[in-house]
């Protein structure tokens, strides 16, 4: 399976998802612009990602926590999420995502 | 005036590394300072994880954040290091004798022997919280701390937050304030459940106004506030407040140690494998923040290299004294250190 992932530059990465993991760890893992700091513990908001329409409808909504975290970052949009809470499965397949300005490593 | 302060060796980072390092310093009769800008031990475990089980600390099939630096504080004990917290260290500077100053963000000096840094991800610092313009109100009306409760008294409160830090002041800050006022963006709280208990009580005895909602915009002047405008549940509001405490919680960011003057590779400190040294002698860093060919950002590695710091550390604070190695379990003497013979 495959997932999209538009960086803060801009530029459009196609990443190998692995079934059952964060979309997060995909994206750090790949090596791009995530800082994730606290290891997809729902603590820092910093793997923050817009997810593209069509997709974003297939989440499971956000946990109270996770909408916290959301709040606090400065730019939060309809169609925010934390990428370490979306859990990759099949019918993810194909998923766009752009990372946040907030998610970039200093 | 500055307080001025002369150890062997100040640790910067009270993490996990940094802890550790005080016990292996300790075996060799060096005495540590710790400076963090947290307000307790425990760097990211403390911070970021207390409650997850970590499995892959020697010796501890399972241990939860908190309870390794629990372990570690009591492990420790005997050397009786000091604790410096809530201060950052902006700049160190090698003096001419080959000690070292650092200078504190809390107006303190240090002069040490010997620096280990141990800044792990680097420093905690307060998120901003995503209002407009709140930069022109920071450290004058609009505090992410409190340094002093007297900043308080008589003022007109708003804290902002559901977590344990925005409970712990609103109930510490009730009593000087001259009104408090307590907004999250519900009316659920991740804080221990006593504070939120007392905090609710506050609210039925009408000494504490709390509203779910969130902060738009501020109005004040010249770094003064003076209103808080709110999107709450029952409309938009503004409320009057002097001073504003937002709890949004804390990020890492590498802060000062990337203006210390030393060899660094992709924010971390470049080292040597042998004694964990910087590109300046006397300077060593150990943890998360150094960087070698093959290092691992796990606990363990920063045990080890806490161990290989200590000897070379040793061989500055006494040129020439030949250090013998010993194990904790047979020699006495490291067993008087430790209190235990
Ligand atoms: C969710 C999560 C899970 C993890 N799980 C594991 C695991 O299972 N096993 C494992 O081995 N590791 C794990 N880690 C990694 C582990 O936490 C780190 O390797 C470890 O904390 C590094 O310790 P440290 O002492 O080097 O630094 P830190 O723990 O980062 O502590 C550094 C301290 O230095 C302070 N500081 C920095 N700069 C300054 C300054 N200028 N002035 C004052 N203070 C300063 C900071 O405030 C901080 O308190 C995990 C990390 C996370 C986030
Ligand atoms: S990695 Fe910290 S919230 Fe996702």
């Amino acid at each position: 399976m495959k997932i999209l992932v538009t960086d803060q530059a801009g530029d459009e990465h196609e990443l190998e998802g692995l079934d059952g993991w964060r979309t997060m760890e995909v994206i750090r893992d790949w090596g791009l612009n995530i800082k994730a700091e606290c290891g997809g513990a729902c603590s820092c908001a910093t793997c923050h990602v817009y997810v593209e329409d069509g997709w974003f409808d297939k989440l499971p909504p956000p946990s109270d926590d996770e909408e916290d975290l959301l709040y606090s970052t400065l730019d939060k949009k309809p169609n925010s999420r934390l990428s370490c809470q979306i859990l990759l499965s099949e019918d993810l397949d194909g998923m766009r995502v752009t990372l946040a300005p907030s998610s970039a490593k200093e | 005036m500055s307080t001025e302060i002369t150890t062997d060796v100040v640790v910067i980072g009270a993490g996990p590394c940094g802890l550790f390092a005080a016990f292996e310093l300790g075996l060799l009769d060096l005495k540590c300072h710790f400076i963090d800008i947290l307000d307790r031990p425990g760097g990211q475990c403390a911070e970021l994880y207390p409650e997850k089980p970590i499995y892959d600390i020697p010796g501890f099939p399972v241990v939860t954040g908190q309870h390794l630096t629990d372990n570690l504080m009591a492990q420790i004990a005997p050397f009786a290091p000091e604790f410096h917290f809530n201060r950052m260290v902006n700049s160190i500077e090698k003096q001419a004798d080959g000690s070292f100053r650092l200078a504190t963000d809390a107006d303190e000096i240090f002069h040490a022997k010997v620096v280990v840094i141990a800044a792990g991800g680097g420093s905690f610092q307060p998120k901003r919280p995503p209002v407009e313009g709140i930069e022109a109100f920071e450290n004058q009306s609009v505090f992410y701390s409190v340094r002093k409760m007297d900043d308080f008294r008589g003022q007109d409160v708003v804290i902002v937050g559901g977590g344990d830090s925005a409970l712990d002041w609103t109930l510490n800050l009730q009593p000087i304030a001259r009104s408090l006022t307590l907004v999250h963006r519900r009316a659920v709280f991740k804080a221990a459940p006593a504070s939120v208990n007392k905090m609710q009580a506050l609210v039925g005895e009408g000494k504490i106004n709390f509203l779910t909602g969130q902060i738009a915009k501020l109005d004040g002047a010249d770094g003064q506030i003076n209103h808080v405008h709110l999107i709450t549940d029952a409309g938009d509001l503004s409320v009057p407040a002097t001073r504003l405490l937002p709890f949004f919680g804390l990020t890492m960011k590498l802060g000062p140690v990337a203006d210390w003057g030393l060899e660094l590779n992709d924010n971390t400190i470049v080292v040597d494998t042998e004694k964990f040294q910087t590109s300046v002698p006397g300077i060593f860093a150990i943890g998360d923040i150094n960087s070698y060919p093959g290092k691992l950002k796990l606990i363990l590695s920063g045990f080890h290299e806490a161990a290989l710091m200590a000897q070379a550390a040793k061989a500055i604070t006494s040129p020439g004294e030949r250090v013998v190695f010993q194990y904790t379990t047979s020699s006495t003497k490291l067993q008087k250190k430790l209190g235990v013979a």
